[in-house]
């Protein structure tokens, strides 16, 4: 029973292709299940990065057509290789890159995919993949009919393991469909961080697209400094260019675990959650009771921004005393 | 120009969402709504269209036959036509089968671009349009929360883990966008009214051409195994704000030793 883990890897500009963490995560848990286990790293000049995962089997596809992180010619590439290897599942850590190539894969090979995969068990010989749904409200056990099976490992499921030692690299080649070269990367940004990091902070003041306007961040920013915290955002107000991306919480953005994340105006979806949903108390206020965020919030107020915020900074700073 | 937008109902926000224990699959019986990311690349479409002066949206779904009361929101936005696959044989579709009775359908319309949501609410996976656009071969780019349509290419740019990336890609093209790349406008009167009259045409699998064994659970390639509780997440409180909860936060952060 052959297990591919996609290693997903990204090329900083000071050179150099390091492993995604999640993907590690993945490959400790594939490993754990036991059977032959291989490591899957796509790319161009990437031979370097594989050595990021320790002592097991890593298949190598370095080609100019991987270089970009685009998800069809490694659609192409994972299909060449499971045709090889008669590999029965192929397990990916979730990632803007990972989910379109996962996806791609299972119409590829006619393969069953479940997603939001929290962990991943064997029960009577068979793989289970276990995955909460309808926002983390019922818990399901998920399976496959037949092989190949695909799953789509949740952001933060799987801690990486110490991996000493050296793979044993096998390079293979791909042949590319037509229609998956065609999307080009034509441009990239990234962006500096300013100021301290949230990810340091001990109170976390979010906003949502409930602030209503870039303006509106000013409710939380002021609340953030009566509490001596920083301030956060959703993917939703960071693509509106209403807050820098540095700010950003959640599957793309930071991993945080404030000792308080007050959340304003934020609806509480999945990828915005799994980036806060350690922090020690969880405070949100949203005028919408159906608000996904109540289901996980330890206190929530039902209730308009501009009525509760004012009002709750107001109260902080006369307390502290500021 | 001829644009596709994906589109599905989903139960309405206000609905609590079940699985149903029997069949254990979503229970569908409650109010529907457009699912809420999708209406965002219906407006995509209809401001492409309104640049260029002409063209036409065509909105496509594979659902029961009570989803065409959603479609008709799209409609009603200003969208032209709307094709909703329904089919009882088609329930319970995985990705593998959805994804197959999607491509079927955008086949026969053969647009020039096809558009997709951030994500249905009743699933999450944000992952559907990779599926769809591997079936029809056509290039994808994903996540876009900033796309313009030149001449005979797209261009979208959208965040990743590690900042934003600019993907351009030749037409026919898969684009699917995030929920932040524009304010949906609200239909307006005239709109419903006239949406009544659009063109609003339901296919069976036959009509498309789609084998049995491709569609509902036959043709899907997962299954659910058994439902339990999710983990338990402590004691939660909640209140309606009737002015006095800026104090009541306080107190209770006070309690918590937070302040
Ligand atoms: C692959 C992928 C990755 C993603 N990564 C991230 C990520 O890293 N981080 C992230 O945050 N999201 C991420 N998302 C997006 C995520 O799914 C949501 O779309 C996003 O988090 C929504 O942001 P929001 O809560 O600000 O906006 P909305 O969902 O629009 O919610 C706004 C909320 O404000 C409330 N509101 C409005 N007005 C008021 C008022 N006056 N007073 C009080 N409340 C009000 C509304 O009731 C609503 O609940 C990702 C999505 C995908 C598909
Ligand atoms: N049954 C369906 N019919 C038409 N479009 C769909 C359907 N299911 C999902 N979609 C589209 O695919 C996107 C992503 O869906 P998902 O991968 O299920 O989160 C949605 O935002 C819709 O644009």
């Amino acid at each position: 029973m052959t297990t591919l883990v996609f290693l997903e890897h990204h090329h900083d500009p000071a050179g150099g292709a390091e492993l995604q963490k999640g993907s590690l995560g993945v490959l400790a848990k594939a490993l754990s299940l036991g059977g032959d286990v291989a490591g899957v790293v796509l790319g161009s000049g990437v031979g370097d990065a594989a050595a990021g995962a320790g002592a097991v089997k890593v298949f190598v596809c370095d080609d100019p057509a991987l270089a970009s992180p685009l998800p069809q010619p490694r659609v192409d590439a994972l299909a060449t290789l499971v045709a090889r290897t008669g590999a029965e599942t192929i397990l990916f850590a979730a990632s803007v890159l990972a989910a379109d190539v996962a996806a791609g894969l299972a119409a590829r090979l006619e393969a069953g995919i479940n997603w939001d995969v929290t962990d991943l068990v064997v029960e009577d010989g068979e793989l289970l993949a276990k995955r909460p749904a309808l926002g983390d409200t019922v818990m399901v056990d998920a399976g496959w009919k037949g092989t190949p099976r695909i799953a789509l490992v949740r952001s933060g499921a799987f801690d990486p393991a110490e991996r000493a030692g050296t793979p044993e690299v096998e390079e293979f080649a791909s042949e590319l469909q037509e229609h998956s070269t065609l999307a080009e990367l034509v441009g990239q940004e990234q962006e500096e961080a300013s100021g301290p990091s949230i990810e340091d902070a001990d109170v976390i003041v979010a906003g949502g697209r409930g602030l209503g306007a870039p303006e509106g961040f000013r409710l939380c920013e002021e609340l953030a400094q009566a509490l001596g915290g920083a301030v956060g955002a959703t993917r939703a107000v960071v693509d509106a260019g209403w807050y820098p991306y540095s700010t950003q919480v959640g599957q793309t953005g930071k991993s945080v675990s404030p000792k308080l994340y007050i959340a304003c105006g934020i609806s509480g979806a999945i990828q915005h959650k799994v980036g806060m949903q350690g922090s020690g108390t969880i405070v949100a206020i949203n005028k919408d009771p159906n608000a996904p965020i109540f289901d996980f919030a330890d206190f929530g107020v039902v209730g308009k921004l501009e009525d509760v915020v004012p009002k709750l900074t107001e109260l902080v700073r006369a307390r502290r005393g500021g | 120009m001829k644009i596709a937008v994906c589109a599905k109902q989903v139960p309405d926000a206000t609905v609590h969402k079940r699985i149903d224990p029997g069949t254990k699959r979503l229970d569908r019986t409650g109010e529907g709504a457009l699912n809420p990311t999708d209406v965002n690349a219906v407006e995509e479409a209809l401001r492409i269209k309104e640049a260029r002066g002409d063209g036409e949206v065509v909105v496509v779904s594979l659902g029961p036959s009570r989803a065409m009361d959603s479609l008709r929101k799209a409609l009603a936005m200003g969208a032209d036509r709307a094709v909703l696959v329904a089919d009882d044989a088609a329930a319970g579709s995985d990705l593998v089968a959805t994804s197959y009775a999607l491509a079927k359908a955008l086949e026969r319309e053969s647009p020039d671009l096809v558009l997709f949501g951030q994500q249905s609410s009743d699933s999450d996976g944000a992952v559907l349009w990779a599926a769809v656009a591997d079936r029809l071969r056509r290039p994808l780019i994903s996540q876009v929360a900033h796309l313009t349509v030149g001449d005979g290419t797209v261009t979208g740019k959208r965040q990743t883990e590690f900042g934003y990336d600019v993907i351009s890609a030749p037409l026919p093209a898969v684009v699917a966008v995030s929920d932040a790349i524009n304010e949906p406008r609200y239909p307006s009167l005239k709109g419903i009214m006239g949406a009544k009259k659009k063109p609003a045409e339901e296919l069976s699998l036959a009509d498309l051409g789609i084998e049995a064994d491709r569609a509902g659970e036959p043709g899907s390639r997962t299954t659910v195994v058994a439902l339990g509780p999710p983990p338990s997440r402590g004691d939660t409180v909640k209140i309606e704000d009737d002015g006095s909860a800026a104090s009541k936060i306080v107190e209770y952060l006070a309690e918590k030793r937070l302040l």
